[in-house]
């Protein structure tokens, strides 16, 4: 098996990430806009971290760091072993299968043809999707094909997955079926999850710890650890409650930029 | 916290609402095959009617069921399949060569910013430019024969087959780079398994243009250059023209108008798969 988007020599065991005094700043000179600022995370193996804030405040920018698809402009990220990313669009190769998109995932890291395709099938059976493993994207629900996208994860079989507003073009409904398959998927492999959202409740719902951020410049602004027992229910009482305790210190981050509509909830 | 093995089946159905987006999309086969033959019928009535007016004299000007009698007497002779099988062996080979060029020169240009720059509108300017005018030169290059005329073609549809490979890479998604990065693809690995089948419904329609320069190109080298020895459909045209044999003329006419079709039948039957099974087409 080969290691791709990881750093030769892991410094930090497996699953765990941290950044230290990260910041990105895009385009140089006058044109310079500094999206990520002086950013510290330490995220524990096996962890289950949401990342919320407003739109822009650079939640994507910050993971595609993790996912190492950019560099810092300052600061170090760590990461111990493999990390895979999911986006709000599924990106499913239209000319494939279900089958075929999970498989390419396998056949890149050299899982020879003879496996792939049995484990392919046995994600996709994973994720609840056994009855159509042989249909295309184009054919597929969109909860459906971010499944599939889920299933492609898993045969990264990655030590940490960043997942960047997976669910966000999702019904309320498909949504909560979503959080429990990526939370039972979770329980069952272990790997490290960085969730971004727009929903307080989403993070409440999946998360060990919610990192709030604020924007102008990106940075971190809370973290709470939250240890209410799961399965959690969206809709209860005690999830809505944490949720409105994030969501008023957010409404507080804003009115400290004064700019009324720039985050939605 | 519950146990890790709490599975999702015992909470809460998935299925009830998992309808894929759309059916599988019914097909009407008969449609496709009936319009062409459609159009052959409308194409066949016109002439009647053209002839029936009496403009000009029946042995100049045959109607269709002259022309299509004497197709049928043609198809009996072995001259006729002699030229047939010249001229397709020549346009297949001809269009081969373009295949290979065109590709290789679409991938390096589509693969490397400076080739993109140096030589991008030199394929699109070469495309606009009707391949026949390079039949004088290819001539006095390599004379009256084969080279000639394979030059000619592979100059005509070259430029349409690499355009199409340049095409379809551009318009491909910049998040399937980005998969291709997160699935950990590089290089050729990245071509071959997202680039090259994500660019491939330009390259049909790139292949199908590129076709039909090949062909048009063929028969002007026909009409043109005519080696001794040698018959091919677009010698016997010029050939029938000379002895004023206007029902020979036409019915060579109308093969050549019959492969045109067929090939442009058999590139829409593959543009439409592609399109059907990406989900790009409605019906
Ligand atoms: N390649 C880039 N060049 C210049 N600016 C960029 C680039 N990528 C992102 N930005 C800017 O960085 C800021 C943060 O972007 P980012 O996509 O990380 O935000 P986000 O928190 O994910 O927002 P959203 O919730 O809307 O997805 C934005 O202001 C954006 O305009
Ligand atoms: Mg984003």
């Amino acid at each position: 098996m080969t290691l791709t988007s990881s750093p030769p020599a892991p410094a930090v065991e497996r699953g765990r990430v941290r950044l230290k005094g990260v910041g990105k700043v895009f385009g140089s000179g006058s044109q310079a806009v500094t999206v990520l600022q002086d950013t510290d995370l330490d995220v524990r193996p096996g962890e289950f971290v949401a990342i919320v804030g407003g739109s822009g405040c650079g939640k994507s920018t910050l993971l595609t760091m993790v996912a190492g698809l950019e560099k810092p402009t300052s600061g170090t990220i760590e990461t111990g072993g493999k990390v895979a990313l999911m986006f709000q669009e599924a990106t499913l190769l239209p000319w494939l299968t279900a089958t075929q998109n999970v498989e390419l995932a396998l056949r890149l890291q050299g899982v020879d043809k003879a496996e792939r395709r049995d484990r392919a099938r046995h994600l996709l059976q994973r994720v609840r999707l056994g009855r159509y493993v042989d249909l295309r994207p184009h054919e597929l629900s969109g909860g459906m094909r971010q499944r599939v996208a889920l299933a492609r994860v898993l045969a990264q079989d990655a030590a940490v997955v960043c997942m960047d507003e997976p669910l966000g073009a999702l019904d309320a409904l498909t949504r909560d079926q979503m959080h429990d398959l990526i939370e039972d998927v979770w329980l069952e492999a272990r790997f490290t999850a960085l969730f971004v959202t727009h929903n307080v409740r989403e993070a409440v719902r999946l998360a060990d710890r919610a990192i709030l951020m604020g924007g102008r410049p990106g940075r971190i602004i809370h973290a709470e650890e939250n240890t209410m027992a799961r399965p959690r229910v969206m809709d209860s009482a005690p999830v809505a409650a944490a949720a409105a305790g994030l969501t008023q210190r957010l409404k507080d981050e804003v009115a400290s930029h004064d700019e009324s509509d720039y985050f939605d909830i | 916290m519950t146990s890790p093995t709490t599975s999702i089946s015992e909470r809460r159905p998935l299925d009830p609402i998992d309808v894929p987006a759309r059916p599988r999309p019914t097909r009407r086969p008969g449609r496709k095959v009936l319009a062409p033959l459609l159009a052959v019928v409308v194409l066949l009535a016109v002439w009647q009617g053209v002839v029936a007016t009496g403009w000009r004299p029946d042995y100049l000007l045959p109607g269709p069921v002259t022309v299509l009698a004497e197709l049928g007497h043609l198809v009996t002779l072995p001259e006729f399949w002699a030229a047939m099988a010249r001229t397709l062996s020549r346009a297949l080979t001809g269009f081969a060569l373009a295949i290979v060029i065109g590709t290789a020169i679409g991938l390096a240009t589509a693969g490397s910013a400076l080739l993109r720059a140096s030589i991008g509108s030199l394929i699109t300017g070469l495309q606009t430019m009707p391949s026949v005018v390079w039949f004088p030169l290819a001539i006095l290059l390599l004379g009256l024969g084969e080279g000639a005329i394979m030059l000619v073609v592979v100059l005509g549809a070259a430029p349409s087959i690499a355009n199409g490979v340049l095409l379809g890479v551009d318009q491909l998604p910049p998040s399937y780079f980005r998969l291709g990065r997160v699935l950990g693809a590089q290089g050729w690995t990245l071509y071959r398994h997202i680039v090259i089948p994500g660019a491939l419904p330009a390259y049909v329609s790139g292949l199908n243009q590129g076709w039909a320069f090949a062909w048009r190109s063929l028969m002007a080298g026909e009409l043109l250059v005519v080696i001794p020895g040698t018959a091919a459909l677009g010698n016997r045209l010029a050939f029938a023209q000379e002895f004023a044999d206007a029902p020979g003329l036409m019915a060579y006419m109308l093969v050549i108008l019959i492969i045109g079709m067929i090939a442009d039948q058999i590139f829409s039957a593959w543009s439409r798969y592609l399109r059907r099974t990406r989900g790009l087409t409605q019906a």
